[in-house]
């Protein structure tokens, strides 16, 4: 009751408040800040600042990492102190803090010299609180936790945790009972013993040695078969309750122990002889270290990197090169005859005997849909068979021929080896066709350095991947990233044009058109792999399989265009991208002026006449825009692509010299998948994170390329619009 | 012919000069045209005071008791007035009295404004403009029309001149050359284009691109042409070129043209027709509406005492 009755009150007050508030209105100086529009200046230059950091930082990221990984640096041999030899390329540095619990992934070699650091540290910590006096109070607070870890090292142990119920917890609880018994007189044992031990021995090892005696006890101890035997030496060995809480009790207060260690990622490749492509080595580690002038770096078709200094060059099994430089000179010498022959090689195994393989498949497919037609037992089948025989020993004499060929060069090429002597001192024989490059790091100039940098460049940019595509190029993908790209764009505008023009022009406002408005915006919305799955299900599986079976029957079981292919990927991403075109194509059609369509209908012209002689030309940089956008977005896409043909490794390029020339059944590769194969996939992941880096670059660098292209038909079109003002 | 037959159906004519003589206009005429004016304001219609000379031109199109509701609103009220062939029309009025509406009408440009509904019917030389089955685009073509704005398309002036043509499908070169010099003379801009025939119509200034407008409306040899307020967004110098071109195209062809210039009406026109709010007021030769009009209301529209 009371608040409606108060109500008109409210409502009568507000005017009268209102009133003196307009009156307020006054001029009070020019000092007001908010006045003068400065802090909205700050905030949107702020805004703005935010904006380009964000986006110059991350351009910067790709741009420095993706131009550096080509550059071919020096090759470092390095000795460690357990005397073993690395040699590779430093391809990173970092800061590690080395402490006890790290301790015990550490190679074993290393591991008393690592032992020995922290023990100086422990030792220095340990000197440092009781010169302060604060030993004691550390250990009272590690002596609770320090039974419960023990505890539970006893519990987790293989003989307890398999005992009966009972027995197990009949001994915890002695265990239990013993731990605390004597907590505060072990702490002043145990702050004693330590005090002693700094005393002993300035270098820690005095330290160690009560603690690894506590291990040792606990160890042997928890090294009993079974629960009695535990239990027995658990009776017998008075002191072992204080060995087992003290061991726990180091441990834990060797938590706060910790040395930081400068340590370098080596790439030291020699895989097959490793079994590593990098190795980090901590500088505690180095004994010494040195730039061998011969240490050669081999790009290989197979295995990755091989770092090694060259011992001989044998041709034929005869020794032609002893010397590193008459080697070197030597291997220049024949490197590229040997590559040749293996180009020649691998163009007859992958054209020639492809193109038999083509035709052979061919004749089959002929033969079946013979079959399919008239049946196994008609006369024509009968025919259509003995044809196929005849052409399928000829294409297998053809066949054999190639064979011999490819036999032949191998054999010739197989006369070439290089011995080369590894760091570690392995002998290694390449076989000269196996090597891709080859370089003395340490010799090259600034011009040797921008020649191998180019070259390996080149090599991304034209030629195919190998080694899982962490070596080699990318020519595939950017074929299939274009391809798609261009088919994609052929696809979605015309569609996103009409679209856009029957919905502004030729569709009437109503409630009906709001909808389909909003539904295209949300379709904007969609998740992404959403439209990957519905490329899946429908186009490949529901339209593609029907294709397959009126155009395709003789190949089935195995699918044409009913898999992921160039041309759903294509029609997929365009669906992805149709708001886009037409949200762009729309408004600019609203663009053009009204006056414009009125002075064309006012000449005579019709509704068509008018959209394509003066709204089309009119509103064409808008639509361009819409195109670049919708390119953009489609050619950085991955997940749908996933789903529909992307792969990591097309056998066959999209586009090629063989009838009809785009084949878009066939599944591509694409930069953006390739980018996420490399960082995701690969198995040597640190050798692929900087070709992620270059890849990325390169697709940037593309869809600029794209842009800058679609930019440039805009302006030229936009020009012949330009008004004049008057 | 047709024009005078419905013109005799309507009383309005004869009775209203006959009222007005008896009147001496002038002198007390102020609140007289208001009482006239204050009727059309509050909703009653007054017929329309059309002078015998008018009546005696050979007309080229005929407004028939024509109305027009954008909505629920009326914005023409039962207009009727024949427009003389060759001769210069002009309707003048206050804004919003609903010239432009009735100007777009006659080409029918009112079809692409939603919610519009019409009454009453329009005749070009006797074909009926309103008739269910009249091809909207066929009419235009007899019909060329010029806007406020000058609008030339985004293309070549030699384009813009013949773009009637080429919707036409006109390929021949010799015939688009001969008819885009010969509107463009008429629209005398051929001096001052014919060496940059092959530029964009919208690097001409603001003037020529209006004359370049004219130009491609009388390419197609229109028999009405039609004006609305063609000289409203120009300087008085490129109106004075645009009014001596006004001045020469009349005789050869009947122009219609909008203006809220009174000076512009009467140097321009042979005939005018003043509205107001949707209604005809008068509508005779315009030495007659501008030195002698028949109705105090417009005596003080023309001098400038209201509107």
């Amino acid at each position: 009751m009371t608040s409606v009755g108060e109500a008109p009150k409210t409502v009568t007050e507000t005017p009268a408040a209102a009133a003196p508030r307009r009156c307020k209105r006054q001029w009070r100086g020019g000092n007001s800040v908010l006045a003068g529009g400065e802090p909205l200046v700050w905030l949107t230059g702020g805004g703005l600042l935010a904006c380009i950091l964000m986006i110059v930082g991350l351009l910067l990221l790709v741009l420095v990492q993706g131009v550096s990984t080509f550059w071919p640096s020096a090759v470092v041999r390095v000795r460690t102190t357990d005397d073993h030899w690395f040699m590779g390329e430093v391809s990173r540095g970092d800061t590690f803090e080395l402490n006890y619990s790290g301790l015990a992934s550490l190679s074993p070699a290393t591991q008393p010299q690592a032992r020995q650091l922290l023990g100086q540290r422990f030792h220095d910590l340990v000197a440092h609180w009781l010169s302060r006096g604060e030993l004691g109070r550390r250990l009272a607070e590690l002596a609770e936790p320090a039974c419960k870890t023990a505890r539970r090292a006893v519990e987790l142990a293989p003989q307890v945790r398999d005992a009966p119920a009972r027995e197990r917890n009949e001994l915890l609880a002695r265990l239990d009972t013993a731990l605390r018994s004597a907590l505060t007189e072990w702490q002043t044992r145990l702050e004693d013993q330590l005090r002693r031990a700094v005393q002993a021995d300035a270098a820690g090892a005095a330290l160690d040695q009560v603690w690894a005696e506590c291990r040792t006890q606990e160890d042997a101890w928890l090294a009993q078969p079974d629960l009695a035997s535990l239990s027995a030496h658990w009776s017998a060995a008075g002191d072992l309750a204080y060995r087992v809480w003290a061991n726990h009790a180091l441990s834990l207060l060797t938590n706060a122990v910790a040395v930081p260690m400068q340590r370098r990622l080596l790439r030291t490749g020699n895989y097959e002889l490793t079994n590593e492509h990098f190795t980090w080595i901590s500088q505690f580690e180095v004994a010494a270290e040195d730039l061998p002038a011969w240490a050669l770096v081999f790009e290989r078709l197979s295995w990755g990197r091989f770092y090694g200094i060259p011992k001989a060059l044998q041709i034929d099994q005869q020794t032609v090169a002893t010397e590193p430089a008459e080697i070197w000179q030597q291997f220049q010498r024949y490197h590229p005859e040997v590559r040749a022959r293996w180009r020649q090689r691998r163009r007859l195994e992958i054209d020639e005997i492809g193109e038999v393989n083509r035709r052979l498949e061919e004749a089959r497919l002929g033969l079946r849909q013979v079959e399919l037609k008239h049946g196994r037992d008609s006369a024509v089948w009968q025919t259509a068979q003995r044809q196929f025989q005849a052409e399928q020993v000829e294409l297998e004499r053809e066949f054999e021929r190639l064979r011999s060929q490819i036999v032949e060069l191998d054999h010739s090429n197989d006369k070439y080896q290089l011995l080369v002597q590894t760091a570690q001192g392995e002998e290694k024989s390449l076989a000269l066709a196996d090597i891709v490059r080859a370089y003395p790091a340490n010799q090259l100039g600034g011009f040797g350095r921008l020649g191998v940098y180019l070259a390996r460049w080149t090599e991304f940019l034209v030629d195919e991947p190998r080694e899982a595509n962490t070596e080699g190029g990318v020519l595939p993908a950017i074929w299939g990233t274009v391809a798609m790209t261009l088919l994609m764009s052929c696809a979605v505008v015309p569609c996103g044009v009409l679209a856009a023009l029957y919905l502004r022009e030729y569709a009437k406002a109503g409630l009906l058109v709001s909808i389909v408005r909003i539904a295209i915006n949300n379709l904007a919305g969609v998740p992404s792999i959403v439209f990957g799955v519905f490329g899946l299900g429908f186009f490949c599986y529901i339209l593609g399989a029907s294709v397959d079976q009126l155009f395709y029957a003789a190949k089935l079981p195995s699918p044409t265009f009913g898999t992921g292919g160039l041309f759903w990927a294509a029609l997929t991403l365009s669906l992805l991208t149709l708001p886009v075109v037409i949200v762009a194509t729309e408004e600019a059609l609203a663009a053009v002026p009204r006056s414009m369509r009125e002075g064309s209908l006012a000449c005579g012209a019709s509704k068509w006449q008018t959209i394509r002689r003066i709204v089309l030309p009119r509103a064409m940089p808008g639509i361009m825009t819409g195109m670049i956008l919708a390119m953009a977005r489609g050619a950085g896409e991955v997940a749908p692509l996933m789903l529909v043909g992307a792969v990591k490794l097309a056998p066959e390029l999209p586009v090629d010299g063989v009838f009809p020339y785009v084949h878009l059944e066939r599944s591509f590769m694409h930069l953006g998948f390739h980018i996420y194969d490399l960082g995701f996939q690969s198995q040597n992941s640190e050798a692929a994170k900087p070709m992620v880096f270059t890849t990325t670059l390169l697709l940037i660098g593309l869809i600029t390329l794209l842009n800058v292209f679609a930019i440039w038909l805009r302006g030229r079109l936009r020009r012949k619009f330009v008004s004049s003002a008057f | 012919m047709a024009f005078a037959a419905s013109l005799l159906a309507l009383p309005g004519g004869a009775y209203d000069s006959a009222v007005r003589t008896s009147e001496a206009p002038g002198l007390g005429g102020a609140d007289r045209s208001a009482s006239r004016l204050a009727a059309i304001a509050a909703g009653q219609s007054a017929a329309a005071v059309i002078h015998d000379r008018v009546r005696d031109e050979e007309a080229v199109l005929d407004v028939l008791d024509f109305s027009l509701w954008y909505g629920a609103k009326q914005a023409l009220h039962g207009i009727t007035m024949p427009v003389a062939k060759g001769r210069v029309t002009a309707l003048i009025g206050p804004s919003g009295c609903g010239k432009t509406t009735l100007l777009r009408c006659v080409n029918r440009m009112n079809d692409l404004i939603d919610n519009v509904r019409i009454a009453g019917d329009m005749r070009l030389s006797g074909d009926s403009i309103f008739s269910p089955g009249v091809d909207v685009i066929e009419l235009r073509k007899r019909m060329g029309m010029v806007f406020q704005k000058p609008n030339p398309f985004p293309m070549s002036i030699f384009e813009n001149v013949v773009y009637s043509l080429r919707i036409d499908g006109e390929r021949r070169r010799s015939v688009l050359e001969e008819v885009c010099e010969r509107s463009l003379r008429g629209a005398a801009l051929w001096d001052e284009v014919k060496d940059r025939l092959h530029e964009s119509g919208l690097s001409l200034s603001g003037g020529q691109q209006q004359r370049l407008c004219i130009a491609r409306a009388i390419a197609s040899d229109p028999e009405v042409l039609l004006l609305d307020e063609p000289c409203s967004a120009l300087d008085p110098i490129a109106t004075n070129k645009i009014e001596d071109l006004i001045d020469e195209l009349s005789g050869e062809y009947s122009i219609l043209i909008v203006t809220h210039n009174m000076q512009q009406a009467s140097r321009i026109s042979d005939y005018t027709a003043f509205m107001y709010l949707g209604h005809l007021v008068e509508y005779g030769p315009t030495t007659d509406i501008f030195t002698n009009p028949r109705l105090a209301e417009t005596n003080d529209y023309v001098t400038g005492r209201f509107g």
